[in-house]
């Protein structure tokens, strides 16, 4: 069905109403689904647990991609996981968000050059909202991190999106 | 007035209407963009291999039926040692009784043979022409020889 799935080509009082309502409820339970890949995984498990604790947010851990918002790529996506990655987040119910943390994920790390095995950035399979910077980044940093993606739902509308100028040259 | 049962079916009601609407209303409003790969079975990330509801080797079933019987045993086990000193030598006598048909059985099944696991012997296929003979052949001899 979706009938609240950019379905309106512009915004009235109800729209903008509607959409303040499901960002904040999307923004308020962004459940990441829970994996992890390296190093980076230690921290998100730090900031998951009571001394920094993401559940304050709205954050927890979810086991399967089935009831998951939020992908943390946390560490080195080898090219073995790269394709698991992939259909991880095929898997995951729209909408859905990746959050790249760390250097490995971001763009290769440390094997950027000679890491025969490694993908160079996570965002060559999927599409990243939020890249963290670190390596491996403070549990702070993994936090706004997340607050950056909340404000990224935050902006989001039910108001079909415009095409892209390349597109709109296409078709005239 | 209702009747105490009466209550238990308004709750049982109103749990389906609540569950119902729920969906109902996702159903509604959520994204629905489905593909190919968002449908595949979740197995770990992993390409998923066969059917979801795959068979399990009958073997196993003597295995649960026996863990279920142990697992009820200490089911029992327990509410009878929290309330143990306020029953007395009965209850104590009685669980003896109680464990002690329960390890009869165990044994039984043990002497019987059941709790052997049979390995499979399949029958793995002998190829009568060719140079699979001859290896096999040329394998004995040196055996033989050394």
């Amino acid at each position: 069905m979706g009938l609240l799935d950019q379905r309106f080509e512009n915004g009235n009082v109800f729209i903008t109403t509607a959409d303040n309502l499901l960002n904040w409820a999307r923004l308020s339970s962004m459940w990441p689904m829970q994996f992890g890949l390296a190093c980076c995984a230690i921290e998100m498990m730090a900031t998951g647990a009571s001394h920094y604790d993401l559940d304050r947010f709205g954050i927890f851990f979810r086991g399967t991609p089935r009831q998951a918002d939020v992908m943390i790529v946390a560490g080195t996506v080898t090219l073995k996981m790269a394709s698991r990655i992939k259909t991880l987040y095929d898997q995951m119910a729209e909408p859905r968000y990746v959050l790249s943390m760390g250097s490995c994920s971001n763009c290769g790390g440390p094997y950027w050059e000679h890491g025969y095995h490694v993908l160079k950035g996570v965002d060559r399979v999927v599409p990243v909202d939020v890249y963290v910077p670190g390596c491996p980044p403070r549990p702070e940093a993994l936090m706004e991190g997340l607050m950056k993606l909340q404000d990224k739902i935050r902006r989001e509308s039910l108001v079909k999106p415009a095409p892209l100028p390349h597109a709109a040259a296409d078709r005239a | 007035m209702l009747s105490d049962f009466g209550q238990v079916l308004v709750f049982f009601l109103l749990g389906i209407v609540f569950v119902a609407a729920g969906l109902a209303f996702a159903w509604l409003i959520r994204p629905h963009r489905p593909y190919p790969s968002k449908l595949t079975s979740y197995e770990c990330g992993e390409e998923p291999l066969g059917n979801t509801r795959g068979r399990f080797n009958i073997r196993f079933y003597v295995v649960t039926l026996i863990f279920l019987i142990f697992d009820v045993e200490v089911v029992f086990l327990f509410p009878w040692a929290t309330v143990y000193k306020s029953l007395g030598w009965f209850a104590y006598v009685e669980m003896l009784v109680f464990l002690g048909i329960l390890f009869v059985g165990y044994a039984y099944v043990w002497r019987k043979g059941d709790l052997d696991w049979d390995r499979p012997a399949p029958l793995l296929p002998r190829y009568e022409k060719g140079v699979g003979v001859r290896e096999e052949a040329l394998a004995e001899e040196e055996l033989s020889l050394s």
